[in-house]
């Protein structure tokens, strides 16, 4: 990884400079966010030998995520379920609420809203430790013992993230169904067996593997954003609290937008 | 050998480096002493390669570290551990696996090996029954020796020091200083220890040279540097000199 040292610009000379400084910085941050990705697959095969922290994040990304990706999984299915469900009441069709859950769920919400939580959890994590590495000399002793902070720090988490990403969407996927399934016993007189049959009667593979490719992609935008904030922070405590921001906003930015480009190209 | 030959260097907008040179003969150890902000840290991180110099070359064996392929200045920097200002220790990890880290990373010992190198090391810098601990628990003294150990783990030919003993009491201090000595005569190793600590850079000092304005104003062996005639060595003397009287009268 290539170190990047400490910048100092002039105050710009008008709104326009100022405006045209933060396009290029923030191209440039781009490109080296490519960078970093680029260099974290590069690493990708080495995993096993750093098996130790890759299980550490495995449980930061996916176990102790579980409980508030179920809950709020759980209540997105039973808010579907209840406002697409109390329409099709009114038309007699509220037996179709199955497949509105398990389509919205598995097309774009399970992903959607895992992503999302792991950006703010996760992703916000990862940042703030990886920024107090950074201006606390670890990353620069890293360095120094001649360990790639990259291979070292990043690629376990893209690993983890990787695979935790997609099968929290699973997890989230099922949760979600399942809380639709619940709304519609208890609110809108939909057996639990009608509403299973009809969430799975348009529910083909596309659909699940098109959310799955969402969150895994999700997943890598918000490790390395959340990675190279982390490695790029400076200035201290205010520079930590700036890249977590920083990794947060931009995931989340880039988490929708990415989203809308995957659902256009598959559909 | 290390040689630092006419670096020049401009972080924030102002020079922070206007000429350095320096050489550091094989088993001396030279102190650079400074006011704070006079760029004594930018200068070891020059030494190791993490910062790069807007002019002059920075040789490792005669060979420059920052011209060299990203291979060779990693050959180079193996010959390097450096001590940070704070320790540097992986927040994650406990002291064993911090100091083990540059051995499991970097060679291909067994871990009985590496157990053994480990404790050994542990114990040079008193720590030793100490390896799970977190860093957390430590306290400042034990957090620089545990980075100590980690600094020697594969016994480096050139040690840098970033403020050994800043933020220690005077005691701590004066074991860090002794420990510095110890590994010079044991390990005949390199050193560059980085410092405004007077009494410390007198107890450890082959060579003592004084960074004020990003130049080496002065450049002697410790008891020469004492009776410098530059006058503002003279004052951070004096100044210290008036401090221990102060306490002292």
């Amino acid at each position: 990884m290539k170190v990047h040292e400490p910048e100092y610009w002039a105050p710009p000379a008008n709104f326009l400079a100022a405006f045209g400084r933060a396009g290029l910085l923030k191209t440039r941050n781009a490109g080296r966010a490519v960078f970093l990705l680029l260099e974290a697959c590069f690493w990708l095969p080495d995993v096993l030998a750093r098996r130790r922290e890759f299980v550490r994040q495995i449980i930061i990304c996916g176990i102790k995520s579980l409980l508030v990706t179920s809950t709020v999984a759980l209540f997105t299915g039973m808010i579907l379920a209840l406002q697409a469900g109390l329409v099709l009441k009114d038309y007699g069709q509220q037996v179709q609420v199955g497949t509105l859950v398990s389509q919205s769920m598995c097309r774009e919400m399970g992903p959607f809203m895992t992503a999302l939580i792991l950006a703010a959890s996760v992703g916000a994590a990862m940042a703030a430790e990886l920024g107090t590495m950074t201006v606390s000399e670890e990353v620069a002793a890293l360095q120094v013992m001649s360990i790639n902070p990259v291979r070292f720090l990043v690629m376990p988490r893209l690993a983890a993230m990787i695979l935790a990403c997609p099968a929290l969407t699973i997890f989230s996927n099922v949760v979600g169904i399942l809380g639709g399934m619940l709304v519609a016993d208890t609110q809108l007189g939909v057996s639990p067996q009608a509403y299973y049959d009809n969430a799975m009667l348009y529910l083909h593979n596309k659909e699940v593997y098109v959310g799955l490719l969402k969150a895994l992609v999700f997943g890598v935008i918000l490790t390395i954003v959340a990675c190279h904030a982390g490695l790029s922070a400076s200035n201290g405590a205010v520079g930590v609290g700036r890249a977590t921001r920083q990794a947060v906003v931009t995931s989340f930015l880039l988490i929708l937008v990415s989203g809308y480009v995957i659902t256009r190209f598959f559909y | 050998m290390l040689e630092l030959r006419d670096i020049h260097k401009e972080l924030g907008g102002r020079p922070v480096l206007a000429g350095v040179s320096l050489k550091v003969e094989r088993g001396q150890t030279l102190v650079i002493l400074g006011p704070s902000g006079a760029g004594k840290s930018v200068t070891l991180q020059h030494l190791v390669g993490l910062l790069r110099p807007d002019q002059g070359q920075v040789l490792v064996d005669g060979e420059d570290i920052h011209a060299a392929p990203p291979r060779e200045r990693e050959r180079l920097r193996n010959k390097f551990g450096m001590l940070f200002q704070s320790g540097a220790l992986i927040a994650w990890m406990n002291v064993f696996d911090n100091v083990a880290l540059p051995l499991y990373e970097k060679t291909r010992l067994g871990d009985a090996e590496i157990r053994a190198i480990v404790e050994r090391r542990l114990q040079l810098v008193g720590l030793e029954g100490q390896g799970e601990k977190m860093p957390a628990e430590l306290s400042g003294g034990m957090r620089k020796r545990a980075g100590l150990a980690r600094a020697i783990v594969r016994d480096p030919a050139i040690i840098l020091y970033d403020e050994p003993t800043s933020g220690l009491d005077p005691v701590l201090s004066r074991m860090i200083d002794q420990l510095i000595r110890d590994l010079q005569r044991e390990l005949k190793v390199t050193s560059v220890v980085v410092t405004h600590d007077l009494q410390s850079a007198i107890l450890v000092a082959d060579q003592v040279a004084m960074l004020y304005e990003g130049r080496i104003v002065e450049l002697a062996p410790p008891r020469q540097f004492l009776a410098s005639g530059h006058p503002f060595v003279r004052r951070f003397i004096d100044a210290q000199f008036a401090a221990r009287e102060f306490n002292h009268p």
